[in-house]
């Protein structure tokens, strides 16, 4: 039996589930009038963003599903991505092949990056979030070690247009002109003047199959139980803390080919700060999207790149048109995007102790029914 | 006698310790000693070595009332950090030359540090239990937020505001001629050439560190240590756990305020718009350091670690330097604070609140 609710308490509650996306959905609708863009400008943006995107913010999905919250250890898979295009473009392969080959060089570093990530989160069990973002510093920092010093000494690079001008170390951006839009390129049409590369979407396509499929399995299964109540799943005979580190792990090296797929549509990778960005971006349009820390799902993640993007597309333009500075609507953008997650963060915390409330009132009218 | 008993007493001395602050207080201790074989001027690492800590204390400081109140480490001090802000702008707005300017700032900064640390305390007293991850993000909002307000503000005191349009400040304003080593000169001692101790700032910094430890020991600050080791017990008391939280991120919200300010006379720049991003993890590593945990910290922790973090800082460049010809500080410098940060966040005992 459930608490009865008027229409009115039950729209409140739709809008207090929903208070992110509805925000969004004002700004932007505010936002695209005043940047002055045209829908065909917009829409070929968003279509590269979502390439660009969506396949790193699917890598979120297990982790929530596991009750590991926002993994933003996903920078971690970035890093991982991100050697082994430095190594594909020191070895001059380029093409589809040189991405394969990336992605193949990703996939053990990752996993390790990502077994290592999920045994400290055992360890920090009920803060994983905070402590997720630190490793994604730390690991900035053994990255640094490895690509900045180690790099040249100690593992061969033999072009010397990848190599600092003292000798040793990777250069501050590093063009990946051999593989830039191999992917998007593949099977690009038009439609209506807008430029679809369907070959990224079909592999998105196929990721997000692979999620929905995933969930159904005995492990995804298991990782949802050990969300639900990690006790519970482990009298169940679930092997909690193994099934946390692969939903950790799975999560670190989708986001290792998520980056490679994110860089080859940029062209140039920025050795020392694309990866910090992305798990911020990431986070933040997942939420924009609707998910909150403990559910997410595939919906939530294109909703979330379409609003999100769409607002960062159009507020410097709109900053611009409206004050006569560009540079406020740059800083609007960056508000909104720490601003949403401090939302989101702080929503969920308070609807996590409503739900107890709501589920206390449930209780008390099914006993009276019953007394 | 019993001969297995100096290495239990160091056994249990390593747990109590733990292991990594030992490992970097031998760290500094070893760069210490190469540093005259390197040929790097001793008294002048140590004289910017006190310098620094001097610098950063009171911020580390900031760390205190929040650990004892249960409420996390403050990663929010971003929070803080712009309430200071505001004041030293304004202070110098109002163009008043002279250390005069520094009282002014801390005089404006303290109602906007109250009234955002009071907000921010209430915020945190709705989301318990999850202060850490959410504390951080209110930090990075509110910078971003200021962004733009450092844009639009109506300053218009031509050291402080952009040269070509006449209004929005500037990425960096230099305090020269306001309040510019104010403490730093202040009662400052000589020894050598090189060593010069900053009286004057350290000074300020042991009243404040007084100031906390006799708080933490009337009635509210025991109360406050109640509240954040046994939040239960302490409302069964008849203690107001929400008031009490409150008041001690106020409370760090205005240390964090004082701080930068410290920190702003001895550098001689105030550092606007994404300047104040990152200068919490700092904070935090330096007072784990010190051996405090999650949820128990004292004077002696932001002592001991702000002395340790600050000497690393300080004494690793320039060793480093000169024995290896590469400069890595920066890469020491993220792996040990943070480091330092995820060791702390994964002690099983302080997992349990």
């Amino acid at each position: 039996m459930t608490l009865k609710m008027t229409p009115s308490k039950r729209l409140v509650r739709f809008m207090a589930n929903n208070t992110v996306p509805i925000l969004f959905l004002i700004i932007c609708a505010f936002g695209i009038p005043l940047s002055g863009y045209s829908a065909n400008y917009l829409v070929s943006e968003i279509i590269v963003r979502l390439v660009r995107n969506s396949f790193l913010i699917v890598s979120l999905l297990i982790p929530i599903l596991a009750g590991m919250g926002l993994n933003f250890g996903m920078t971690l898979g970035a890093m991982a991505g991100q050697i082994g295009l430095i190594f594909i473009s020191d070895w001059g392969i380029v093409g589809i092949p040189g991405m394969v080959l990336a992605m193949i060089i990703s996939t053990p570093i990752s996993m390790l990056l990502g077994w290592w990530c999920g045994k400290i989160l055992n360890m920090a069990k009920g803060r994983e979030m905070v402590t997720s973002y630190i490793i994604g510093f730390f690991m900035n920092g053994i990255y640094q070690l490895v690509v900045l010093y180690g790099m040249g000494p100690v593992i061969p690079i033999r072009n010397k247009a990848l190599v600092l001008p003292r000798g040793y170390g990777i250069r501050n951006t590093v063009n990946l002109i051999g593989i830039r839009k191999a992917l998007d390129s593949l099977l690009a049409i038009r439609i209506f003047g807008v430029l679809v590369p369907l070959a990224t979407f079909i592999l998105i396509a196929l990721l997000c199959l692979f999620v929905l499929w995933f969930k159904k399995t005995k492990l995804g299964q298991d990782m949802r139980a050990v969300g639900q109540d990690m006790e519970v799943a482990r009298a169940a005979g679930i092997r909690v803390e193994h099934t946390r580190i692969v939903s950790i792990v799975i999560s670190t090296v989708f986001a290792g080919y998520g980056m490679i797929i994110y860089l080859q549509n940029i062209g140039t990778l920025n050795t020392y700060n694309s990866h910090m960005q992305i798990g911020m971006f990431s986070v933040a349009a997942l939420l924009v999207g609707g998910a909150t820390v403990a559910k997410a799902n595939i919906r939530n993640v294109f909703l979330g790149v379409i609003l999100f993007h769409l607002m960062f597309i159009v507020s410097p333009m709109a900053g611009k048109n409206l004050i006569g500075q560009a540079q406020l609507g740059e800083y609007f953008r960056v508000f909104v995007s720490y601003g949403v997650i401090t939302i989101s963060l702080v929503l969920y915390e308070v609807r996590k102790k409503r739900d107890l409330a709501l589920a206390g009132q449930t209780l008390a009218a099914q006993q009276e029914v019953g007394a | 006698m019993n001969v297995g008993r100096p290495i239990e007493l160091g056994k249990g001395f390593v747990r109590s310790f733990g292991l990594p602050r030992i490992i970097i207080a031998l760290f500094l201790l070893s760069l210490f000693i190469l540093a005259p074989i390197a040929g790097v001027n001793v008294g002048t690492s140590f004289s910017d070595t006190l310098n620094r800590f001097g610098m950063n204390a009171i911020m580390v400081l900031a760390m205190v009332p929040m650990i004892h109140s249960g409420c996390g480490l403050n990663f929010g001090l971003p929070l803080g950090i712009i309430a200071g802000l505001l004041g030293a702008t304004i202070s110098l707005q109002v163009n008043i030359p002279g250390p005069a300017s520094f009282f002014l700032a801390i005089l404006f900064c303290t109602p906007f540090a109250l009234i955002l640390g009071w907000g921010y305390g209430q915020l945190l007293n709705r989301v318990k239990g999850g202060e850490m991850m959410i504390a951080t993000y209110v930090g990075f909002s509110s910078v971003a937020f200021m962004c733009i307000m450092w844009l639009l503000l109506p300053f218009n005191n031509p050291t402080m505001v952009w040269g070509y349009s006449g209004s929005g400040l500037r990425t960096t304003i230099s305090v020269e001629g306001y309040y510019l080593h104010a403490l730093n000169n202040f009662l400052s001692i000589r020894l050598t050439r090189h060593l010069v101790i900053p009286t004057g700032m350290l000074l300020f910094f042991a009243f404040f560190a007084f100031i906390i430890w006799a708080f933490l020991h009337t009635k509210t600050g025991t109360a406050m240590t109640a509240v954040g080791s046994n939040p239960v017990f302490a409302r069964a008391s008849g203690i107001n756990v929400d008031r009490i939280r409150t008041l001690s991120v106020v409370m760090s919200t205005w240390l964090g305020a004082v701080g930068i300010l410290v920190y702003q006379q001895s550098f001689g720049f105030i550092q606007l718009y994404m300047g104040p991003f990152y200068m919490a993890l700092p904070a935090v590593s330096a007072i784990l350091i010190g051996g405090a945990s999650v949820n128990k910290a004292s004077i002696l922790n932001v002592v001991i670690g702000t002395f340790l973090f600050q000497g690393i800082v300080t004494m690793t460049p320039s060793v480093m330097n000169s024995m290896i010809h590469t400069d890595m500080s920066e890469v020491i410098r993220i792996v040990v604070s943070n480091g330092m940060i995820l060791y702390a966040l994964t002690r099983k005992t302080e997992a349990v609140r």
